[in-house]
């Protein structure tokens, strides 16, 4: 149906948007796990803000879940070569994700106090460790990372994970906390009512200022950051070898796409407008229409990332040619084929009864739904 | 590649997939218990189904939480720790997770939801859809993660390309329904299903044991003993081993299980017990029953199976054949021109991973020794005496499972079974046996296909991510602390919910409340 370069192409817009899904729908409730401590102050407080996400976290997971395995059917070189490259970041999202099955689960289902506070902590580090971790992975991705093949394309990476947490990173992880935090409080603006809203909506103001202002802040940096470039003549329909290119790396390179093409500044515009009007739309209580926007927002950050990065998808520091782009990662043709089948059949289902669950259970959630179905609820 | 590495990540790999496996097969089985249930709920109205389906669904929940807790570990530990296997195979393996993601665990994770807390908000008929979206979803999930697995044990409808230096899918309906695979699922869920009845049928018996919630545990005792009876027969008929005569991949693994060391005429004998000799190459002694392996193996009175020592013999052959492969590989890796070279490749390529296998013994395989030759062809059949005595635990756990459910089913229907006190007692005896077997299963699978990751393919000793030692030893001790951890809070709750009963709902109606009332 497709030549092989267009699914190459249909593939890294795919991947965009399960990462964009699993920010939007994950995201919220990553978001809402981290601000728990925080907008609950006591017990019946927390129950509330758990219960806005309680029937759904665990859909929004699979977003997460099925990311993972669409990476591997897709680019299986990326999947290979960026977990175990960034492992000790990865067990750590990993062990983060731990918390929240449990935490949900079984936090109400014993009257103590200790235990209680001890979920809800879990659920914290669940909500607020993975969009941290993934932002420090991107600003990763946009310095290079040591790794190489061999000859047998056999990943290598040489480098440690300390040095992940390097100034630009960090700022990259902000930018990715702020934004979940920001969309999870205009979530649990929607869904609560009274002091948890009120103490949401002074989250959403806050975080939301801190995202623009850190997302204006990585793009002042990004011109100084080393760039790549690929140097030889690329045929995007050749089989996928990442050996067989070269690369330079170039200060300010990851603005070329925007220079060859102006209309692209849309995108990280997008970003910082959506943001802010996401910010007025909660401050003047309107939270949905906040939400969407912090939606649209996040659409324009992971956008401006990935088109920064256009071919690349993890380039290679230490050994340029090894980098690894949208041309040389993927799997087969019949392979590309058959997964972009696959999405476009099962991604509409899920979006519609996903919509409907949200519907089912829509409305606030109030400390009277919690004394009422004390045994039931979250 | 040090075989520490390898050993440490093979570990790590057991562990984490034996601790998910913990959680698994109660899903799947007890999905469709709920479904039962509410079935008969919708049908007569009667509350009390309802409230069956709240209380055993909120052990159900409790179970739920680590399977899915343990089960993100799995779907990343490929690209954690197993990365040369990622990319050799990704291109077949990793598109029947992905489509699991996005065609069973959306769909049982988004209705389980609705599951607990729709209760209120939905009509019946509605609730009952759900339930049985996300039985269905929790089985359709088994069956795609089976088919990767079943790729593993017989990798049908792919190529190696020299070019890209990996495996390539070529026909995606033979992956599909790979005889292998088919087996596999079967035999798992229908082992998913016997875990959740004994469970079920277990607890309502402690119940009827102490004389509470009777009408309660009676019909709950019965529903598990009637779906229990049908799925140990299932478990049993459509056991695993009858995928493995079908195809070539699976013959050292039958071969190892039933400590079948020479060639036997056919239909051979079944082992009933030995005591395999691995130095020997022989058993000490053994109990057969004549035809029976040949029987169940290859469903046939004529049909020949190997044994360990011909197998032995005839894979050295391919090592030795694989050697050019692998020279005429490097040589393409280097040159994709050099059609001396291609030619070579192509006329040994169908031995490649068995080539490759010598890479554990001779980094440099064209310089391997005669007795690293006999080394690796050696290793091409697992160890004997762990797979024989798993399988025989396993297999006999699966006849005392038919047993114990042919006795429940029978005096259920005789309707006497709440005043037959020793099958009640035998019956909570019985509740952790499920689990043991299920991991034997489990392990005789895995360990059965060793020493490759994908059988014939790709030796599991070249799969592993170039991580240093120290990384494994941190990751190790983590997954097994923090699972451990979870299990123990895991089994704390739910001895407590088990032991408090349907009082738990907050009814009113049942036994604690009253007693307190």
């Amino acid at each position: 149906m497709f030549d092989y370069e267009t699914l190459k192409l249909i593939w890294w817009l795919l991947v965009g948007i399960l990462l964009l899904g699993f920010a939007i729908m994950d995201g919220h409730d990553m978001g809402v796990g981290t601000l728990l401590p925080f907008v609950g102050k006591n017990d019946n407080e927390r129950r509330v803000v758990i219960n806005t996400v309680g029937p759904h976290w665990d859909g929004n997971q699979v977003w997460f879940i099925t990311g993972g395995g669409a990476i591997f059917a897709a680019w299986p070189l990326v999947y290979a070569t960026a977990f175990s490259g960034f492992y000790w970041a990865m067990l750590a999202v990993l062990w983060a994700l731990f918390f929240r099955p449990v935490g949900f689960d079984y936090r109400s289902k014993i009257q103590n106090a200790t235990w209680r506070s001890t979920w809800d902590w879990g659920l914290f580090v669940g909500g607020a460790v993975p969009p941290l971790i993934f932002g420090v992975a991107f600003g990763n991705l946009l310095q290079g990372v040591p790794f190489h093949f061999d000859n047998n394309l056999m990943s290598h990476y040489t480098g440690s994970f300390w040095q992940l947490l390097n100034p630009f990173a960090l700022l990259a992880g902000v930018v990715s906390s702020a934004m979940i935090t920001f969309h999870g409080a205009n979530y649990l603006m929607h869904r609560t009512q009274g002091a948890v809203f009120e103490r949401s909506r002074r989250a959403a103001f806050w975080s939301g200022m801190v995202m623009v202002a850190s997302f204006l802040l990585a793009g002042v940096f990004i011109g100084d950051l080393p760039g790549f470039v690929i140097t030889s003549t690329v045929d995007p329909a050749a089989l996928p070898d990442p050996l067989a290119k070269t690369v330079v790396i170039q200060t300010g390179a990851w603005l070329g796409n925007f220079r060859a093409m102006p209309a692209l500044w849309l995108v990280p515009t997008l970003a910082v407008v959506a943001g802010l009007i996401g910010i007025a739309l909660g401050t003047l209580r309107k939270p949905l229409a906040a939400f969407v926007a912090s939606a649209l927002a996040m659409a324009g950050i992971i956008g401006t990332a990935g088109v920064a990065l256009f071919p690349f998808i993890m380039p290679s520091i230490s050994d340029p040619r090894s980098s690894l782009t949208v041309w040389d990662s993927v799997s087969s043709h019949l392979t590309l084929s058959l997964m972009f089948w696959a999405t476009l059949i099962f991604m509409p289902l899920i979006i519609i009864y996903t919509s409907w669950a949200y519907k089912v259970m829509s409305g606030k959630v109030t400390e009277q739904f919690i004394t009422a179905n004390d045994k039931a609820a979250y | 590649m040090t075989e520490t590495l390898v050993d440490l990540s093979r570990l790590q790999f057991a562990v984490t997939a034996m601790y998910h496996f913990l959680f698994v097969p109660l899903t799947l089985g007890l999905s469709f218990l709920l479904v039962i249930m509410e079935a008969i709920y919708v049908m007569t109205d009667k509350p009390i189904y309802k409230d069956m389906v709240k209380f055993w669904g909120k052990l159900f929940g409790i179970n739920f939480a680590l399977g899915v807790t343990t089960g993100i570990t799995m779907e990343f530990q490929f690209g954690t720790n197993w990365a040369y296997y990622s990319h050799y195979v990704g291109d077949i393996f990793g598109a029947p997770l992905a489509i699991e993601g996005m065609m069973a665990f959306f769909l049982e994770s988004t209705f389980i939801g609705l599951f607990f807390f729709g209760w209120d908000r939905l009509t019946k008929m509605q609730h009952f859809s759900v339930t049985v979206l996300t039985a269905i979803g929790s089985n359709l999930s088994a069956l795609w993660i089976l088919i990767a697995n079943g790729w593993m044990q017989d990798p049908v409808g792919s190529a190696f390309s020299y070019t890209t230096m990996r495996m390539e899918l070529t026909d995606f309906w033979a992956v599909v329904f790979n005889p292998t695979a088919q087996a596999k699922f079967v035999h798992t869920v229908s082992a998913g299903y016997v875990t959740a009845s004994v469970f079920v049928l277990g607890i309502s018996a402690w119940y009827l044991l102490k004389g509470r919630d009777v009408e309660f545990a009676k019909r709950s005792f019965r529903v598990a003993a009637a779906f229990g009876f049908a799925s140990a027969l299932s478990v049993i008929v459509l056991g695993d081993e009858s995928g493995y005569g079908v195809t070539e991949s699976q013959k050292s693994k039958l071969a190892a299980m039933e400590g079948m060391w020479e060639a036997e005429p056919a239909p051979a004998g079944f082992n009933l017990l030995a005591w395999p000799n691995e130095e020997k190459q022989a058993n000490e002694w053994e109990v057969k029953i004549p035809y029976a392996l040949g029987l169940i193996a290859t469903r046939s009175t004529s049909e020949e199976l190997p044994g360990i020592k011909e197998i032995r013999e005839t894979n050295k052959a391919r090592i030795e054949s694989g050697i050019h492969a692998v020279l005429g590989l490097e040589r393409l890796r280097k040159n994709a021109n050099d059609n001396e070279a291609k030619a070579l490749f192509e006329a040994h390529q169908d031995d490649l991973g068995y080539g490759l296998l010598l890479k554990r013994y001779a980094p440099n395989v064209g310089e391997a020794t005669p007795a690293q030759i006999a080394q690796a062809a050696h290793d091409t059949v697992p160890k004997v005496a762990p797979l024989f005595w798993s399988f025989r635990a396993m297999v006999a756990l699966g006849f005392s499972f038919a047993l114990l459910f042919t006795l429940s089913f029978w005096y259920s229907l005789k309707g006497t079974f709440a005043d037959t006190r020793w099958l009640l007692r035998w019956a909570v005896l019985f509740i952790p046996l499920p689990w043991i077997a299920n991991e034997l299963g489990w392990f005789v699978a895995e360990y059965g296909r060793q020493p490759w990751s994908i059988f014939g393919v790709l030796p599991t000793h070249l799969s592993v991510s170039t991580l240093s030692i120290g990384n494994l030893y941190g990751s190790l001790a983590g997954f097994i602390g923090f699972y451990t951890l979870l299990l123990v809070v895991e089994l704390y709750l739910m001895f407590k919910f088990a032991r408090l009963g349907p009082s738990s709902l907050g009814t009113g109606k049942y036994h604690f409340e009253r007693a307190s009332a």
